[in-house]
């Protein structure tokens, strides 16, 4: 069939997966795309390259294309999100001497109780060395909720580093941090590698995440309504095959290729199972939507997403909150979205946006196409974030 | 079948192949292109790269269809084979030879485009299932070298299998390369050194 090439970055994570799958099993070519999928060292280098259009579009962390909206960063172009790719899939990790050090006093917490975690570690009463991938990312925003949350004086005791993730265990292992935050499958290599242990799931902290999303540059999006359509059914049809257990272990297989995480799949498929080994001799822990790329609309991109992370970053960098919110969500492409998904027979959700954890509970709500089931999207501290009043 | 598409059509029947492309283009500003015989269809396949072949034969033998199929490369893109009789065995070889629709007695204009449809919805199907299969083949050969690498460390150094997979893989990250070449190397190494 004929196809039109378009080259897509990702960085090597496991919630690449949309990209490399709608590529490695046609979806792409099915929607007459060839994608030329390059793996990029950094989140700053994969979002310059984006910039400076030797790519078309790219995985990339929900709150860089917020971030440009709001002129953070330095960086005039403006980023639209197509879609999310993932929500969820974050671990937060401590080194082993953090480790002990949280163990003298009492136990250490389970893997799901963002709660007891937070507030280990805020009873240290120290400054923590903590890595993120990237300043503008979910990872950031989820530590500093989280850990002022937990009574943490942040952002005096929050020393953020900015590590790639594929460096993430030789840093925590080298004593460069106390703790990171990172996608998979970077924090099960910490633990293979015996540099550090797994201390919470981000999914405890916000059970329903938008960790990353599909970036394009708004102007390409404009010019380009065709392929922005057919790479949006592609990244969707593939995320619908990715929410198939039985398709698991090919997609570890495929992701573990040399050309995209060059990882051992046994690893990868922690991640995909929602099977997490947090401590190098420990048991597996379950993890409830460890790393969703298709059901409870996960793909669908809020608006209200986007006004919480235009909300948070306004709070932390000094902008005005209600008008910070309203430039962000309108970043969350949920028009195109809508369009290019219609004939797919896709089902949405009726608003694009909602109150954010306000769901304890898987809930059925009416949609576009029938009923979609969305939630839980608790925050651990239950906060509740109404888009139309950004606090 | 709604982006424009490049269909090659084979159709001997003049009057049938216009009825063809007036349902074809009622549907969508697709290019056409028709030849009258099968003889150059391999050549106009190459030629044009077709997002789709619809071929009508009326009363083929079996080496026909396996030509016509063989033709139009049917793994690259939907075929959709019209004829006017079959038998059990005629309609088993066309499917065999991979092309995606083969339908008896079927040719009216007007239910063309959903043959065409199901056609390519088919040939998608069928794609991704034979990907799998490559992925899947793919990853049981590199973990057979991995697993016979593995095997050399073991023996060689007296080492555990975790141990081993832990070495493999310290080597890969240290000299910057894959784990599967790291493997394969110690693997061709060992074969000249036996």
């Amino acid at each position: 069939m004929r196809t039109l090439p378009l080259a897509v970055g990702f960085m090597p994570l496991v919630d690449a997966a949309p990209l490399i799958i709608a590529h490695e099993l046609g979806f792409a070519e099915e929607e007459g795309l060839a994608l030329h999928l390059q793996s990029a060292p950094s989140w700053s280098t994969l979002r310059d390259r984006l910039v400076l259009g030797q790519i078309e579009a790219a995985h990339m962390l929900a709150p860089v294309p917020v971030a440009m909206a709001l002129g953070l960063g330095g960086v005039p172009t403006q980023l639209d999100a197509l879609c999310v790719l993932s929500v969820n899939g974050n671990a937060i990790g401590i080194s082993n001497a953090l480790a002990d050090e949280i163990a003298a006093k009492a136990p250490l917490p389970g893997f799901l109780d963002a709660t007891a975690t937070g507030q280990a570690l805020a009873n240290l009463g120290r400054t923590l060395r903590v890595g993120v991938p990237f300043p503008f990312s979910m990872h950031a925003e989820l530590l500093h909720y989280w850990l002022a949350s937990s009574g943490l004086n942040t952002p005096e005791t929050l020393d953020m580093r900015i590590i790639p993730p594929p460096l993430m265990a030789e840093a925590i292992a080298a004593d460069e941090i106390d703790a990171f935050c990172v996608g998979e499958p970077w924090g099960s290599i910490t633990v293979e590698q015996g540099g550090g242990q797994l201390l919470v799931a981000s999914a405890a902290i916000w059970n329903f995440t938008p960790e990353k999303v599909l970036a394009v540059r708004r102007d390409w999006a404009q010019a380009e309504d065709d392929l922005t359509g057919r790479l949006i059914r592609a990244v969707w049809k593939a995320g619908r095959w990715l929410s198939d257990p039985s398709k698991r272990s090919t997609a570890s297989d495929i992701l573990g290729w040399p050309e995209y995480l060059d990882v051992s799949p046994d690893i990868l498929e922690r991640a995909l199972s929602g099977q997490m080994l947090t401590q190098a001799r420990g048991t597996l822990t379950t993890v409830p939507r460890m790393l969703e790329f298709f059901d409870s609309a996960a793909t669908f991109p809020w608006r209200s997403q986007a006004a919480w992370i235009g909300t948070r970053m306004a709070a932390r960098f000094g902008l005005d909150r209600v008008q910070s919110a309203q430039t962000a969500s309108k970043v969350f492409r949920s028009d195109l979205y809508r369009r290019h998904l219609a004939n797919l027979g896709a089902v949405m959700p009726l608003a694009s946006e909602k109150c954010e954890g306000a769901l304890d509970a898987p809930t059925v709500h009416k949609a576009t196409n029938g009923t979609l089931v969305l939630g839980p999207d608790r925050f651990f501290d239950g906060r509740i974030f109404d888009p139309a009043q950004p606090e | 079948m709604t982006a424009k598409l490049t269909i090659l059509i084979v159709e001997p029947d003049k009057t049938r192949a216009d009825a063809i492309i007036d349902s074809l283009v009622a549907t969508g500003d697709h290019h056409i292109r028709v030849l009258a015989e099968s003889t150059g269809l391999a050549r106009s396949v190459a030629e044009l790269n077709p997002d789709l072949v619809l071929v009508d034969v009326a009363n083929p033998s079996r080496d026909a269809i396996d030509a016509l199929a063989l033709a139009s490369s049917p793994l690259e893109r939907p075929v959709a084979m019209f004829v006017d009789r079959s038998d059990d065995g005629l309609t088993k070889a066309a499917i065999e030879a991979g092309v995606s629709a083969y339908v008896v007695d079927g040719m009216h204009p007007d239910r063309v485009k959903p043959v065409l449809d199901a056609a390519i919805a088919r040939f998608h199907m069928f794609a991704r299932m034979r990907n799998e299969l490559a992925a899947t083949k793919r990853a049981l050969e590199e973990r057979k070298i991995i697993d016979r690498a593995k095997g050399i460390l073991m023996r060689a150094r007296n080492l555990s299998e975790d141990e081993a997979y832990a070495l493999i893989r310290k080597t890969a990250m240290g000299q910057g390369k894959k784990i599967a070449d790291v493997a394969q190397a110690l693997v061709t190494a060992s074969e000249l050194l036996s």
